[in-house]
């Protein structure tokens, strides 16, 4: 007796190879070619909130008409997974800070361009300790954090400047998400933690900010991150995003009507007023200038601070198990200087767009 | 009648069958790997299979640099023990009242609505509530699966209990049993493998607010694991955690099948489930 009849088996033939392509063609990535459509990912920061209004007013749609391309700008709720996905190839660019970028898609083989550095943290990341009101008593407590993020850097320099380090505490990984419940719970006495969360528990009572960003100011840097070889193979996506973004700088920076309604329009996105917005635009140190962002992405100090944050990754094991030292993967400057390893060259910070901007030649 | 209904594959065939989906998903996998790895050797998202072997390695047999542990063996005994606590819970709880409203009219009437209701909220909906009430620690972890399984399990003992023959407690009671008498004698032992149907159906349940709670704040456990490494796109490490997830899931439940067929024969047997 036959198994199956002609036309099932046709079925089941037709069924697992449409099954196959169909699995296969989401799994494989596309190489880089010149094309015409770009997918740019942002998730809701402060830093990153300009790329959501680019969008909303037509200010990303316009520059990409100039040079002739298509670029989507998607938001994604969940920032680690813009990141993937962005090191998975589903995306272009992604916008990510300086150590996530280090550790997710270069670590992950893929050659990534910091693009545009939008701002860096100056106070936007605290560490927070209940009832007790300086650093080293935080030595012996449980810390809640979410590991491995900035948080866990911030962290790990705050240590560092008063000769403690990891051994002196436990790390509880607590989701960003809850950061706020938890805190509000009687067996959590110390977090790390960014804003806006960082602003709603120093408001609680008790509540002691003992160390923050300021104190390591230009260590996290929020950037666009381009995937180099789209990047090589079509410069105008890096004309039109870096074209886009200082047009959008220098309308939010002004206070009149226009730079005013646009930050409300952030505000309004990032799930606060403009007050709220503004005190969180304090706390960063944005690049409304793209000069001011060429001479950061030019200067020696963001040599000195990859290399603390190749040496942190390392440390916690996130450049992977075949990484040998923490130059590892090879990263690369303005004006031909290197960290790392040449031959693994992975992260590339330049300026060329930028300074593109600053000149007016976009 | 010659028609698709009727026709059985053999024994062989069916065994065939059943591996032939696993066989072609492994080869679109190593297909995809392959195709991802040519195009950049460093690919994390979909490791080939000598990169999941030294991760498995790595995190089966080789004490952490960091900690000294091996880690995956302080994560499946820390996971284990919070499964294991919050099930056992659940199912005392599931027996005590299951039994209790199911055979007392008064108070099912008074407790039966209230059980209703709490078994509607949705337990990870409950999370933040849990976490400032019970703090961060194992306490809020066993809570949650608590939460979400001994609704259901009382609810189910429960139904079972009313669905229990009335000649049975009729008999007892021409024999002179009291209440407390029929609970203990007839009522009970006819529960517990019901019991037991029910624990493994919640199994699934339980895990899945076991790995929410570990991905929301732990310092150890399966799930805390796999959301960690998440960050860094350490796929390695996170596809043969899924994979021994599912294996422990499978043992479980086998376990309790075993355990059910040995100590209540006569249940399966009632059942025509035969030995």
């Amino acid at each position: 007796m036959p198994v199956t009849t002609p036309r099932t088996a046709h079925w089941a033939r037709f069924f697992t190879l449409f099954a196959g392509v169909l699995l296969a063609s989401s799994l494989f990535s596309g190489a880089a070619l010149a094309k015409d459509k770009f997918r740019v990912a942002w998730s809701i920061y402060v830093g990153w909130m300009p790329w959501g209004y680019g969008e909303q007013a037509g200010i990303v749609k316009k520059w990409g008409d100039k040079y002739g391309i298509d670029i989507e700008v998607v938001q994604i709720n969940d920032y680690i997974e813009s990141i993937n996905q962005y090191t998975a190839g589903a995306f272009d660019a992604c916008v990510m800070t300086n150590m996530d970028a280090l550790t997710i898609p270069a670590a992950g083989g893929v050659d990534s361009t910091a693009l545009i550095v939008g701002d860096f943290s100056n106070g936007n990341d605290g560490i927070v300790l209940k009832d007790k009101s300086t650093l080293a008593d935080i030595k012996g407590q449980s810390v809640n954090l979410v590991e491995l993020s900035v948080s866990h850097y911030l962290l790990a320099r705050a240590l560092d400047s008063i000769g403690a380090s990891e051994q002196d505490l436990t790390v509880v990984n607590t989701s960003d998400a809850d950061m706020v419940a938890a805190y509000a719970s009687p067996d959590v006495t110390a977090v790390v933690t960014w804003n806006p969360l960082l602003s709603e528990i120093l408001a609680m009572p008790n509540a002691n900010k003992v160390f923050d960003s300021s104190r390591i100011p230009g260590e996290i840097i929020d950037m666009l991150v381009v995937n180099s070889d789209t990047l090589k193979a079509n410069p105008k996506l890096g004309k039109a995003l870096t074209g886009a973004w200082f047009e959008i700088m220098a309308t939010m920076s002004k206070d009149d009507a226009a730079g005013i309604a646009a930050r409300t329009e952030m505000a309004k996105a990032s799930g606060t007023d403009m007050a709220g917005y503004d005190a969180q635009l304090a706390t960063t140190k944005m690049f409304y200038n793209a000069a001011d962002a060429v001479a950061f992405t030019q200067s020696a100090d963001l040599v000195q601070t990859m290399a603390h944050v190749a040496k942190f990754s390392f440390d916690h094991g996130l450049l992977g198990e075949g990484a040998a030292d923490a130059g590892f993967i090879g990263m690369a400057f303005p004006g031909g200087k290197t960290l790392g390893d040449g031959a693994n060259t992975k992260l590339r910070f330049d300026a060329t767009y930028m300074q593109l901007a600053a000149d007016g030649k976009l | 009648m010659k028609r698709l209904i009727n026709l059985r594959p053999s024994r062989s065939t069916g065994i065939l069958l059943g591996l032939l989906p696993f066989v072609v998903l492994l080869v679109v996998y190593l297909a995809g790997s392959q195709a991802r790895l040519a195009d950049n050797p460093n690919d994390k998202l979909l490791p080939a299979f000598s990169s999941l072997g030294d991760a498995v390695e790595r995190m089966a047999l080789e004490p952490s640099k960091r900690s000294g542990d091996i880690l995956l063996w302080t994560d499946t005994a820390a996971s284990l023990q919070r499964l294991g606590l919050g099930v056992g819970i659940s199912a005392l709880i599931g027996l005590v009242f299951g039994v209790a409203l199911g055979t007392v009219p008064y108070l099912r009437a008074g407790l039966s609505p209230l059980v209703s209701s709490l078994s509607l909220i949705p337990p990870l909906a409950l999370l933040p509530i849990l976490f400032i009430v019970f703090g961060l620690g194992e306490l809020s972890k066993v809570v949650l699966i608590v939460f979400g399984v001994a609704p259901f399990i009382i609810r189910d003992l429960q139904q079972r209990a009313q669905e229990l023959p009335a000649e049975l407690l009729v008999k007892a009671q021409t024999l002179g049993a009291s209440t407390w008498q029929i609970i203990l004698r007839v009522v009970v032992p006819q529960l517990l493998p019901r019991l037991l149907d029910a624990v493994r159906l919640s199994l699934g349940a339980a895990w899945l607010f076991l790995i929410a709670a570990e991905a929301i704040a732990a310092t150890d456990g399966l799930g805390y694991r796999i959301f960690l490494v998440r960050r860094y796109l350490a796929m390695d490490v996170v596809l043969p955690y899924v994979v021994w997830i599912t294996l422990l899931a499978y043992l479980t439940d086998l376990l309790l099948r075993i355990a059910s067929r040995r100590a209540f024969r006569w249940y399966h047997q009632l059942n025509g489930e035969g030995n």
